[in-house]
């Protein structure tokens, strides 16, 4: 025997649920968003040979900087906060560094994240840093690097692609001296 | 003797004068602690998630309070003070983020599930208490369906 079920078999057209449908789109639409929210969250900092973001750096002298035009420079972006601790570990150890490799063309930046002016300014000269440093203005620059913490390094080859990064602070002068070696292919 | 009653009214007026202008001019000069706590419970240190910066212990979040401190002090407006911590930090150090971009997803999300839910609630409590009403309402069975014939009979044999 067979029978037939449903509204369709008293003689009702069945009706497309329309409600239903946007709700589960909907539904689906913003676990999607939410996915990719966790998804960009988890992925952690640009790993080595990848390219690094271009960004625009304007110095607390009012100088920008701009990261596409350094091409053909090894650079090295430290982010760093006068509220930090271990990054005073290692700051007057990078401006030896920067003093050592700057004939060679090796550029250091400061990006100062989350900070106070006058605490950063105050901060650069109490461990006599003289290279570049700015502020992260709207935490646009460590958001496109993906920064966790400070301090974190960057070393960029010539051609924009990172040689070498270091989470946390520099132990000594030595091994910043063998990352920018790296990325000069030495 | 009337030189001297004029003399002691303007020294009265003067010693009020400067009563009244002493708590004035505190005023203008240091705001209190409640003044930079009302602007900055309205703050976020992207360092500090989820600790709004009035109640954050850290260097960082400290600094952030003189810095609106300093602003008040110097005649700035909560608008003016909330702007420049954006511009320097970025929008997500606001407690509330403004209805731009993806942003709006969190006021309208959750009003539209209290009231779906609701919704949803609500015809499930109608099923239940109408189970018969709600399946198949008064009228609409189909004797014509010969299935259901088949099965009155079989019923109506039974009893």
């Amino acid at each position: 025997m067979t029978t037939e079920s449903g509204a369709g078999a008293r003689g009702k057209p069945i009706r497309p649920r329309w409600g239903v449908i946007a709700i589960w789109v909907s539904l689906l639409g913003l676990l999607g968003v939410l996915g990719f929210g966790l998804m960009r969250s988890q992925q952690g900092p640009i790993g080595v040979g990848a390219r690094v973001p271009d960004f625009s750096l304007t110095t607390f002298e009012g100088e920008t900087i701009d990261l596409a035009g350094l091409r053909g420079n090894v650079v090295v972006i430290n982010f760093w906060a006068s509220w930090c601790k271990p990054c005073e570990q290692e700051a007057a150890e990078l401006e030896q560094a920067w003093r050592e490799y700057r004939e060679q063309g090796v550029v250091f930046l400061g990006v100062n994240y989350v900070d106070t002016e006058p605490e950063a300014l105050a901060y650069l000269e109490r461990f006599g840093v003289t290279y570049p440093n700015g502020p992260d203005l709207g935490t646009r620059i460590s958001q496109a690097f993906r920064m966790r913490g400070v301090p974190e390094t960057y070393v960029v080859d010539g051609q924009g692609i990172l040689a070498a990064v270091k989470i946390g602070p520099y132990e000594s002068l030595a091994e910043i001296e063998a990352a920018v070696r790296q990325a000069l292919g030495e | 003797m009337r030189r001297a009653a004029i003399l002691s009214g303007l020294s009265l007026f003067f010693v009020l004068g400067l009563l009244l202008a002493a708590p004035a001019s505190a005023q203008e000069g240091e705001p209190t602690d409640d003044q930079v706590n009302a602007i900055a419970k309205q703050l976020y240190c992207p360092v500090c998630e989820n600790i709004p910066l009035d109640v954050c212990p850290t260097q960082a979040c400290v600094q952030w309070r003189e810095t609106i401190r300093q602003m008040l002090a110097d005649g700035r407006s909560e608008e003016e003070i909330r702007q420049h911590f954006v511009e320097q930090y970025g929008v997500r150090v606001l407690a509330t983020p403004p209805a731009s971009g993806l942003n709006w997803l969190v006021y309208v999300i959750p009003p539209l599930a209290f009231f779906g839910g609701a919704f949803i609630l609500f015809r499930a409590l109608r099923a239940w208490r109408h189970p018969a009403a709600a399946e198949a309402p008064a009228g609409t069975v189909n004797n014509d369906d010969p299935y259901v014939a088949r099965l009155e009979e079989e019923l109506r044999r039974r009893d």
